[in-house]
């Protein structure tokens, strides 16, 4: 079927309805040109990256072409854990809140040690935030949201069943061959964002290479469906040692539907074959659930993992985004999330330069900003893995004895590592970044996520997040001096007034006094803040952070 | 930086007192007790750059840094998704 007939309600169906939304292959004219159609933006894979960028370069304005050499959302459940961060993203691309309407939404994680809790983590301890630290969300789902904003935005041209089977880089741009039901196209591409996953068939067409570590460990996934409300609660448990799964760790997190994510830790010897057939999954499921629960198998994975990256993510006019870019272990929720936030560093940056706003050094510095935020989600990610994972006897011994000190003592419960989870890099290095030249505290230094707080707007309760512009914002507590207000593309907010601060906790969380303003870059991180600015330091950080010549 | 300058109070009747904590464990499980050990003590000192001098002194040599860019190139392998049958 065209993918604009298909019904808004297969949108919003459940679970196999979704997964089983066919979207048919429609005859685009640039398959009729005698001369490659030529494109400004064309992105490759019409996942949770590709459809986020999609999104925000169309909602700016920008026409995309989006090529999927597939024709269904995701398959299996897939990424399940979607942070505050990329619901935020969310929320401005217009899906954020549907999302957390058919999302479980959690905060709390417990880590026991046989059958004894360890320790529970809050993961929002704090009141004054739109949305939760996390909701679980099968990735079907995410997708499905996604496709049906695109396919609202005259701008999106997605073309399903378009598998690209050559990239020829240019100065310029880069042509690229298309493999379709009717044969074979061409197009050109002013600017290629790679979009296409952890085997990424760009990156190997072009020969680049994404290098690191593997893992030698194998994991179960089995999503079971409960005829009955659990009695787990909606938090993430993660077991080291259980007795029904002895000397592995296992994880256990709900999603929608009554659906319970289980990981079980296999080991390198186990036979992925073998594991995946569900009479042997079925055991697995009932030494944790009970002999007598009532439960479906919904779908099922044996799976390694590796943590890598590439060395750079922008080549020329080819941009790499997500898996394609770097790969993480799953513990800590950091693949697609990561990968969302790569979308929304990039989806500014290349509107501004087709705009010829700003010089493509602007698209060039997405690359060291989000290798920057690769480094520490690989990171945080390998040590969760080398602590789940030991890989020598040493690295077991130190990990046995903080998981035996973490009963009775709180500092090693801080040591035990079950994954630290996704929270959005602070951007320290970024050449975008004016450094301070006024003393602030906390948490908001130019290049964090700006942090959200509750305000009211003429009586009616909002967001700080929600409140900022589209592009830059100028963030004011109290009056704006005149010349702000002749910023051009700059929105300026003055909190106390076109807002107010109720409960003052952004006052608090941005460490405001009066006469202090904040410039918010269109991504929603902080590029630079001042107690009392002047219109020339102004001026010169909005240049410094769409990398113009000050 | 690590104070490496006689600084027991008692020194033989730590080493006697260490010695004899060990007593009747097997070598396994006095392993298990010093890895404790040191968690509970690097807990103590607290400052990482005291902790890493002492690794550094410990070792005999410089510590190599959890370099995870360093190693070479491999074939990557990434989640293999199937469907259970």
């Amino acid at each position: 079927m065209n993918p604009r007939d298909i019904p808004r309600e297969a949108f919003h169906a459940g679970g196999a309805e979704v997964q089983a939304i066919d979207f048919g292959y429609v005859r685009s004219p640039d398959q009729d040109r005698a001369t490659p159609a030529h494109h400004p933006i064309v992105v490759i894979g019409a996942g949770p990256v590709g459809l986020s960028l999609a999104i925000d370069l169309a909602q700016r304005g920008q026409r995309v072409v989006v090529l999927d050499n597939d024709h269904k959302l995701s398959i299996g459940s897939r990424a399940i854990c979607f942070a505050k961060r990329t619901l935020e993203i969310w929320d401005r691309l217009g899906v954020g809140q549907r999302m957390v309407d058919k999302g479980v939404s959690w905060n709390l994680g417990k880590v026991f040690l046989k059958d004894e809790q360890l320790y529970e983590f809050n993961l929002l301890p704090e009141e004054g935030h739109e949305r939760p630290a996390f909701i679980n969300l099968q990735q079907y789902y995410a997708e499905a949201y996604l496709v049906e904003r695109a396919l609202q935005l005259p701008g999106i041209d997605i073309r399903w069943h378009n598998k690209v089977t050559a990239v020829e880089s240019r100065a310029d741009g880069a042509l690229l061959s298309i493999d379709t039901p009717e044969g074979a196209y061409q197009m050109d591409a002013q600017w290629l964002v790679a979009c296409d996953g952890a085997r990424s068939p760009t990156r190997q067409m072009l020969g680049l290479e994404s290098k690191g570590r593997i893992f030698q460990d194998r994991f179960l996934i089995a999503d079971v469906k409960l005829a009955d409300e659990a009695n787990f609660p909606t938090e993430r448990w993660f077991w080291f040692d259980p007795p029904f799964h002895p000397n592995q760790s296992v994880l256990l997190h709900r999603q929608p539907d009554n659906v319970w994510r289980i990981d079980f830790q296999l080991g390198w010897d186990a036979d992925p074959e073998e594991e995946k057939k569900p009479e042997n999954i079925i055991p697995r499921v009932k030494a944790l659930l009970g002999a007598d629960a009532q439960f479906e198998l919904d779908w099922a994975s044996v799976y390694t993992f590796a943590c890598l990256r590439m060395d750079q993510f922008v080549h020329g006019r080819v941009v790499f985004a997500g898996d394609s870019a770097h790969g993480v272990s799953p513990f800590g929720a950091r693949g697609a999330n990561s990968g969302v936030q790569d979308a929304e560093n990039l989806a500014w940056k290349l509107d501004w330069v087709l705009q010829g706003r700003a010089s493509p050094a602007l698209v060039g510095t997405y690359g060291p900003e989000r290798e920057y935020a690769a480094d520490e989600n690989l990171c945080n990610s390998t040590r969760a893995t080398d602590f789940i994972t030991p890989k020598s006897e040493v690295s077991r011994l130190f990990r046995d004895a903080a998981l035996h000190l973490a009963r009775e003592h709180a500092f090693a419960r801080r040591i035990v590592n079950s994954g630290r989870l996704s929270v959005p890099a602070t951007l320290h290095q970024s050449p975008l970044n004016t450094p301070d030249t006024d003393h602030f505290a906390g948490t908001q230094v130019p290049g964090a996520v700006l942090l959200d707080a509750p305000l009211t707007k003429q009586g009616q309760p909002t967001w700080l997040l929600r409140e900022l512009g589209p592009d830059f914002t100028l963030l004011v507590f109290g009056p704006a001096p005149a010349w702000a207000h002749g910023l051009p593309g700059v929105k300026v907010l003055q909190i106390g007034i076109d807002v107010i601060d109720h409960q003052t906790l952004a006052a608090q969380r941005l460490d405001a006094l009066p006469r202090t303003v904040y410039l918010v870059r269109p991504d929603q991180h902080v590029c630079a803040r001042w107690r009392t600015p002047t219109e020339v330091a102004v001026c010169s950080a909005l240049a410094r952070a769409t990398a113009s010549a000050v | 930086m690590l104070n490496t300058q006689p600084n027991l109070q008692a020194c033989d009747d730590f080493y006697e007192a260490l010695i004899a904590a060990h007593q009747g464990l097997s070598t396994p499980e006095s392993h298990a007790m010093n890895a404790r050990l040191v968690l509970l003590l690097a807990n103590h000192i607290g400052d990482q750059a005291t902790l890493q001098h002492a690794l550094q002194l410990a070792r005999g040599s410089a510590v190599p840094t959890a370099d995870r860019r360093s190693t070479p190139a491999i074939t990557p392998v990434v989640p293999t998704h199937a469907v259970a049958a």
